[in-house]
């Protein structure tokens, strides 16, 4: 099972991750139109990337704009819970050991006490972005069965990987379920919502573009996000 | 019924249906009509699946539902926060309801569309900023009013704009005729105490060709005389095209695509028959957006540019007040706390924001900024047709609290607002309100201040 899930399963999931994603960003380009979306792309392709660059750049900087200003608390939240989610599982010691022993290479590795401390965190962050949805109207209005699946598949691997890694109960199971819900999220990635994970980049980059462009950008005039 | 005699999915091509509907007071029988108007579903989809790509499709399909667009939404603020005015909400509501439904909605449901999309929404185009997605929730409502102008669901008066744009190039039933006579009549009526002043009509090869807001000539042909006044002060070589002289867009308001590629194109045409250097549009802000921003992308011009370059009135008036062509008196400077109501159209959607500011430092001593300011102010409270629309007046007076407030908290009793949505909304909020404000556009107030060359004051005649 544990060859199974770490060999061909892995393959797998790996694959539709790598290509799913790749497909949505190149469907995502390809489907703008200079002329239904009234930003010309083409004739202004220094201004674009310059409001594209921007928009990405203010937004992945914690407190970088004044929304995540204006929201702290979320803010807080939000970093946490996005940061441990990509840093952790890359870096993740066990995760260089497996990669050393397939394919020979690994990555520089934190420690685990810190792995510890971010997986601790990102579950507890999901954990308050659930009790967020629940408390507060103007997010609970918004709010359906699908979005708490969606935070259910992104926190499955690390509540997994944590049970596992610290041998409670039958490790053997966590182990297999902790892969397997890793696979779950990658091969769910384009599929679903959590293709936000590259369409961020691309919706900001278009509406960077957008104010880069026409909505001031040609008149010299950077927007302040 | 299918299609009524009134309010049909058909848009108003003539004077005839045109008069029709306006003799259907405060649009009655119209909106009785549009209580069985049928829904062309078939339509509807087909409309979507062309144009609903990329973009707009992600911005629907990623909104992580997370609730930062809210407070971002000045009515949202000015209803007490309820959840129903959250800027994903209404929008997932409408058109991501229409999606998953794929265009299988019925009457009652184009009737919440409707409202939703022209009284809970003035397409300022915040929301889009505090979006960690960039989802610009202004934008998906302005698609969404196309959508229902397509099924005849939209409100009375944006009907008649949009056919006003179609008969006669205007938001108002102006000929050509009436509007040459305008210009003449001004010109003639303050030619005494401005010698020598002129309105050129369709000089060829002037610096300048200058467009309003068709208001203006139907309602206050003396801001029509001012812009004159300060041309000549200035000492501009300047014209008025005889057609294509109207920048506004109630077609945008209505979502009358074609409409609003008829009106910029007019306009369009008219750069390119006189000839001139550059445009100057006069102190309205959807006019600049629809004519100057969107317009090139309606008229199908691949360069985003219209054909000659093109400026907001503050652009120009803070060029004439930078190079000295028109002097401010400094004993004649304002005096009194002032603040500036940033156009949604012309400040967050294009940029001009440093410009406003400019000219309020020549002109203002104690200038106070409203807070939140520039590209992140709140809208006027009646922008995207909300200050024209009846049937939502009462959801449009409670927006205005917003602005209300803000403009409160400067201490100031004078707010300079050069959009004539602005203008009028804020004129509204002290007929409503009684804060005891006072609203001005620039043109009035930098006459009053500007010193005047000898050689244009009239002379004294010898006794």
């Amino acid at each position: 099972m544990y060859e199974f899930v770490t060999g061909p399963l892995a393959w797998l999931a790996f694959g539709i991750f790598f290509i799913g994603v790749i497909v949505r960003a190149v469907n995502y380009i390809r489907g703008l139109d200079w002329k239904l979306d009234r930003v010309a792309y083409g004739a202004n392709p220094s201004h674009g990337a310059r409001g594209a660059i921007r928009s990405i750049f203010f937004w992945l900087v914690p407190f970088g704009t004044r929304s995540w200003r204006f929201y702290p608390g979320m803010t807080v939240l939000f970093f946490i819970f996005h940061f441990g989610l990509i840093f952790t599982p890359i870096f993740l010691r066990a995760h260089n050991m497996l990669l050393a022993e397939r394919w020979g290479f690994s990555l520089p590795t934190i420690s685990d006490p810190v792995a510890d401390i971010l997986t601790i965190a990102v579950m507890v962050a999901g954990l308050f972005l659930i009790l967020r949805r629940i408390a507060l109207p103007e997010v609970r209005i918004l709010t359906t069965a699908y979005d708490y699946l969606l935070i259910a598949i992104a926190i499955a691997p690390f509540l997994t990987g944590f049970l596992a890694f610290h041998h409670v109960g039958d490790y053997r199971f966590w182990l297999i379920t902790h892969i397997l819900a890793g696979e779950i999220m990658l091969i769910a990635i384009p599929f679903t919502k959590l293709s936000h994970f590259v369409l961020f980049f691309c919706s900001r980059a278009q509406i960077g573009m957008d104010y880069g462009i026409k909505r001031g950008g040609l008149k010299g005039k950077d927007l302040a996000w | 019924m299918p299609e009524g005699k009134l309010c049909n999915k058909t848009p108003i091509n003539t004077k005839e249906e045109l008069q029709a509907l306006l003799s259907d007071k405060s649009g009655k029988q119209y909106y009785e009509e549009m209580k069985h108007l049928d829904v062309d579903q078939e339509k509807l989809w087909g409309t979507i699946q062309k144009t609903l790509k990329s973009r707009l499709k992600t911005w629907l399909e990623i909104c992580a539902h997370c609730g930062l667009c809210s407070d971002s939404c000045f009515l949202y603020l000015a209803n007490n926060k309820d959840p129903k005015q959250v800027p994903s909400y209404k929008v997932q509501s409408t058109l991501g309801e229409i999606v998953r439904r794929k265009g299988k909605v019925d009457n009652d449901f184009m009737h919440y569309v409707m409202e939703t999309a022209w009284s809970k929404c003035t397409c300022c185009n915040r929301c889009g900023m505090y979006c960690p997605f960039g989802i610009d929730m202004g934008i998906m409502i302005s698609y969404v009013r196309g959508l229902c102008f397509g099924q005849g669901f939209v409100p009375w008066e944006m009907k008649i704009g949009s056919g006003m744009h179609r008969v006669y190039r205007a938001q108002m039933d102006i000929t050509t005729e009436d509007w040459v006579e305008t210009c003449e009549w001004m010109a003639e009526e303050y030619e005494e105490d401005w010698p020598g002043l002129e309105i050129p009509v369709d000089k060829q090869n002037a610096d300048i060709i200058y467009t309003v807001n068709a208001r203006e000539p139907k309602h206050y042909p003396e801001d029509l005389a001012e812009a004159a006044i300060l041309f000549h002060m200035a000492g501009e070589n300047w014209t008025v095209p005889s057609m294509g002289w109207e920048e506004t867009s109630l077609a945008m308001f209505a979502g009358d695509w074609e409409a609003c590629k008829l009106q910029v194109e007019s306009v369009y045409d008219a750069m390119k028959r006189l000839n001139a250097k550059k445009m100057v549009v006069t102190e309205c802000g959807h006019a600049y957006r629809a004519t100057v921003v969107e317009g090139p992308y309606w008229a199908g011009l691949e360069s985003g540019q219209t054909p000659i370059p093109s400026f907001h009135y503050v652009e120009w008036l803070a060029e004439a007040l930078r190079t000295g062509k028109i002097k401010i008196d400094p004993a004649k400077k304002i005096k009194e706390p002032v603040t500036y109501q940033d156009s949604c159209n012309y400040i967050r959607n294009a940029g001009l924001g440093d410009v406003a500011r400019e000219i309020m430092s020549y002109i203002a001593e104690d200038f106070r900024e409203m807070e939140p300011n520039r590209e992140h102010n709140f809208c006027c409270g009646g922008g995207g047709g909300f200050n024209g629309i009846g049937l939502y007046r009462e959801q449009r007076n409670t927006g205005l609290k917003v602005k209300r407030d803000q403009i409160l908290k400067t201490g100031a009793k004078l707010v300079v607002s050069p959009c004539h949505n602005c203008w009028d909304a804020i004129r509204d909020l002290e007929e409503v309100y009684k804060v005891g404000i006072r609203w001005s556009f620039l043109k009035p107030l930098i006459i009053e201040m500007a010193i005047v060359p000898e050689h244009l004051k009239p002379q004294e005649e010898e006794a």
